[in-house]
């Protein structure tokens, strides 16, 4: 459609900054004065504090404050944006092993270490529920023995299906419980020629993302300044300026570079932490976390889920029935969100005639979970996939053949009164059978698998950007949203360059600074590219829409008879002045600038939910070796759906690394808890994929359609390839031993195991 | 509120160092127990090296000693005592990026970045042997350093790239 600077695999300029090492991150930020934060952590599950005794810790070298729970009880000391029940530190009692107790603040960060071994915390234990099982049983030890008001999250409200005007129940390890429904499953399921159920295990997972979380804070006459690793710094500001009773204008969350996301830097951390202690010491604090000790901050939620599905002799699903029960650990974190997405996304892009989902999330004496790339929908759609996958087997058709006979086509609607799906999702499902087909091997232990997700993607649409025209005509862009890895930083250039028809080489995009960047809700759910892409096309407008006034003032003609040039206005006899020039001439004395804003809300093009659908649809081929259990992955195979690439290379980027992450969950990577605390809270023995784990084949395609809301019909990526990954590996799996697994991930003991089980 | 009267931090003696970080002579009296990395990011302001893991075994904190990469975040400062540190600072001019960080920022084998100095040192070790990698060497030689963003294969790619074009003798 003529466009010059968009759909081009333009260089990233944030790149080059990082590959000199002079890009900076939050971990490379100090501030004057700054002292040094490390943190007490509780060494056993649930116990009552009966005493904290610093007197030792505080009389080391160059400790300048040990800061506990007492220190902090003038203060609104929970965070916590859909239920506020996280203590910044462990109040009364501790709810895991690994939460903050104390926070010690000292002049070196060794300093700090040395002085956290001396501080004394005393306890009495308390029974502990380490998995939901024991946290469900009638008389369970409470995690929580009381109840918390509800934040009123806007998005929460909208995507979740709770009934609001329920009575306060009595106190359970439930933190938060969703249904969702139609038709009558019962009777369906009795009508079916076939009813398929199972039960699948979805591992407890570590985003790792490889800066671990850390925060400088300086609180400061009644102001409060954070830079921190946060994906949604305007989420962190709100809880900071309830913390302490400030209006949002006095409290600053700035996030530079973040050293990966993925989820894992959603919502609130150890801002809180960082803050508190520079109220009480008057000083900047910086305190930045171990990998052990991040896995202890936000993991991933877990998920036991029953799925059972009946249908017709053809295939054709009649109905479904899901139990999710996650284990959401201590404290509710995005838990809630991350069930309400489940939900939404377990039963897949299919047509469900009768449909039955109940979720619950579940409080128990472990590290809390919180958002993790996909929302919900890793957990869900294993589930769904692996149930479709063991129905086709028993039907005797193939697993391309069910999805065919199931899939939604563009417009139809998946979640009744939402947004219709906005893909060709039957077309991409024959992409990727077709890339799979073609090279597959004809050989012993080998088998294929793929899967579809549709994710409701976006969350809630509000979005602000701010485009500045300088006196030379280079152009800033401003937005609230997050440079983590994924681009956007590079991509809103590419959107404000060929929207006023300037160079790409004359753009700035400055991210994320609450004082500075004009509001964004978060940087999650794949929302950069539709929502802040919108926002920005408008501000865009907006400033060509004032330079065109400010020409017909130079022109002495009417607005309306300015023209539109690429980076130049011309009037009607034709004279062109380009945007510095009308900036120059207009103010006089070569200075001044041009904003353009941009608004985004619930409204027009984004007034149906969500925003759009982020399409999963991958492949894999694995190959087993039958005396070690050990997979390899012959073939990896991905379609984005993403309406239209703005930056080719940067989605395919996206999508491999969202594969690959997803292939860590499928085959390597679980948390796993031993009596109170982790086995394997590190790297060495959580394994992440590694490069000689690499598919032997990658096919990276790219659908596009022009069928999403965003700029020039682009939609969101980065999650959708994630999703059904494990899924897809559970069937090959599956079908190259000729046993169906329950659980991920599928370790070669746990595939040796499955193979040699009778 | 619990505060006390801020000391100096005590502790045992310093150890005094010398040590040429890409290019530069710096002498400084250290800790003991200082690791390289911190002394790098804390005592000079060189930023570029990143630390993740702190066990060896992610290789975002690679840098050369003498050539040879090492995890700095487990390499006593004090044993770099006389040896020559390069960063990745020092791999450009300053005016043009090394082949391997051009080769790198081309083949998109970066997004968010942190794991990414560490590679860079890691690959320039192995391209500043005598032999010209092939990508099972690539691979294997990069096998310990861990990068969550990209999938690998395009940072395979920019090595493979740049390899070559270190064969042909486009720069040192």
């Amino acid at each position: 459609m003529g466009e010059n600077v968009v759909g081009r695999s333009v260089r990233r300029p944030d790149l080059v900054e990082k590959v000199t090492g002079a890009a900076q991150y939050c971990v490379d930020v100090t501030m004057p004065g700054m002292a040094h934060a490390k943190v007490v952590r509780s060494d056993r599950a649930h116990a009552r504090i009966t005493g904290i005794d610093v007197a030792e810790a505080l009389a080391g070298p160059g400790v300048v404050a040990v800061v506990t729970a007492d220190d902090i009880a003038s203060l609104h000391a929970r965070f916590g944006h859909i239920i506020a029940d996280h203590w910044i530190l462990a109040t009364g009692k501790v709810r895991y092993y690994g939460e903050p107790v104390a926070v010690v603040v000292a002049e070196t960060v060794a300093a700090a270490a040395d002085a956290v071994e001396l501080v004394r915390v005393s306890y009495e234990d308390l029974p502990a529920v380490m998995d939901v099982d024991a946290a469900l049983a009638d008389g369970a030890p409470l995690v929580h023995e009381q109840s918390y008001e509800a934040t009123g999250d806007e998005s929460f409200k909208n995507l979740s299906h709770v009934d609001e005007e329920t009575a306060e129940p009595a106190l359970t390890n439930l933190a938060h419980e969703v249904t969702l429904g139609w038709g009558d499953v019962d009777a369906a399921f009795a009508e079916s020629a076939a009813v398929v159920e199972n039960t699948v295990h979805f591992p407890m997972l570590y985003a790792y993302a490889m800066e671990p979380y850390n925060a400088v804070a300086s609180y400061h006459e009644g102001a409060l300044s954070v830079v921190s690793t946060a994906q949604h710094p305007y989420m962190v500001r709100d809880d900071l300026a309830r913390v302490f009773g400030l209006p949002l204008a006095r409290v600053r969350v700035t996030s530079p570079y973040l050293g990966g996301g993925y989820g894992s830097k959603s919502y609130t951390k150890v801002e809180p932490l960082a803050s508190v202690a520079s109220w009480v010491t008057g000083r900047p604090v910086k305190l930045t976390l171990s990998v052990e000790e991040a896995i202890y901050t936000t993991r991933v939620d877990s998920a036991r889920i029953h799925v059972k599905s009946g249908f017709a002799a053809d295939g054709t699903i009649l109905a479904r029935d899901f139990d999710i029960v996650m284990d959401s650990g201590a404290y509710a974190d995005n838990s809630p969100l991350v069930m309400a997405k489940a939900v939404n996304r377990c039963f897949g892009p299919y047509r469900v005639p009768n449909l039955r989902v109940r979720g619950r999330s579940v409080y128990t004496n472990t590290a809390p979970a919180s958002s993790y790339r996909g929302f919900g929908a890793p957990q869900g759609n294993l589930a769904g996939e692996t149930n479709l996958d063991r129905a086709a087997e028993r039907l005797g058709i193939s697993g391309a053949d069910i999805r065919r006979r199931n899939l939604v086509r563009k417009g139809e609607e998946i979640l009744p009164g939402k947004r219709g799906i906005d893909a060709d999702i039957p077309a991409d499902l024959e992409m990727v059978v077709e890339s799979l087909e073609r090279d597959r091997k004809d050989v012993p232990y080998y088998g294929i698998g793929f899967g579809c997700s549709a994710s409701d993607a976006g969350a809630y649409p509000i979005s602000t950007a701010q485009v500045r025209i300088q006196i030379d005509g280079s152009v800033l862009v401003l937005s609230g949203s997050t440079e983590m890895g994924q681009g956007s930083r590079s991509l809103l250039a590419q959107v404000a360059a060929e929207e006023l028809g300037v160079d790409l080489s004359v753009v700035t995009v400055v991210q994320s600074d609450t004082s500075v960047t004009p509001y964004e809700r978060t940087t999650g759910a794949s929302r950069t590219t539709t929502l802040v892409g919108l926002a920005l096309q408008r501000a865009c407008a907006d400033a060509r829409a004032r330079l065109r006034d400010m020409a017909a003032e130079l022109f002495e003609c009417a607005p309306g008879e300015v023209r539109d040039l690429p980076g130049a206005v011309a009037g009607p006899d034709g004279r062109e002045l380009s945007f510095g020039a009308v900036v120059r001439q207009w103010f006089g004395g070569s200075a001044g600038e041009v904003t353009g804003v941009g608004l985004l809300r619930r409204d027009g093009a984004t007034q149906k939910m969500p925003p759009f659908w982020e399409v999963g649809m991958v492949g894999v081929a694995v190959e087993i070796d039958p005396e070690t259990g050990v997979v390899a992955v012959d073939q990896l195979v991905t379609v984005a759906d993403v309406g239209f690439a703005i930056n080719p290379r940067a989605v395919e980027g996206q999508d491999l690394g969202a594969a690959t992450q997803g292939l860590g969950g499928a085959l390597y990577e679980e948390l796993v808890y031993d009596g109170a605390q982790l086995a394997n809270a590190n790297v060495v023995d959580y394994r992440v994929p590694r490069m000689k784990d690499l598919p032997r084949k990658i096919d990276l395609m790219i659908a596009e359609r022009r069928d999403g809301v965003g700029p020039y019909g682009a939609k969101g990526a980065g999650e959708g390839t994630l999703n059904p990954i494990g899924g897809a590996v559970a069937a090959a799996v599956a079908r190259a031993v000729g046993r169906w697994p329950d659980r991920l991930p599928l370790t070669p003991e746990r595939v040796w195991r499955l193979m040699s089980s009778d | 509120m619990s505060e006390s009267a801020s000391e100096p931090v005590q502790g045992p003696p310093r150890v005094p160092v010398t040590v040429e970080v890409n290019g530069v002579s710096v002498d400084r009296q250290v800790e003991p127990r200082s690791l390289l990395a911190d002394f790098l990011r804390e005592d000079l302001g060189l930023t570029g090296t990143k630390v993740s893991c702190e066990l060896q075994v992610c290789g975002v904190c690679t840098v050369l000693v003498d050539g040879r990469p090492v995890s700095s975040c487990t390499f006593l400062t004090a044993d770099a005592d006389g040896a020559a540190v390069t960063t990745v600072e020092g791999l450009s001019d300053g005016q043009t990026l090394h082949p391997l960080q051009e080769s790198f920022v081309d083949h998109f084998a970066l997004q968010c970045g942190f794991c990414t100095p560490g590679f860079l040192m890691m690959s320039k070790a192995l391209l500043d042997g005598d032999d010209v990698p092939d990508r099972a060497a690539i691979v294997e030689h990069l096998e310990g350093n861990i990068c969550r963003c990209t999938g690998y294969q395009p940072i395979v790619e920019a090595v493979e790239h740049a390899a070559e074009r270190l064969r042909g003798g486009a720069h040192g």
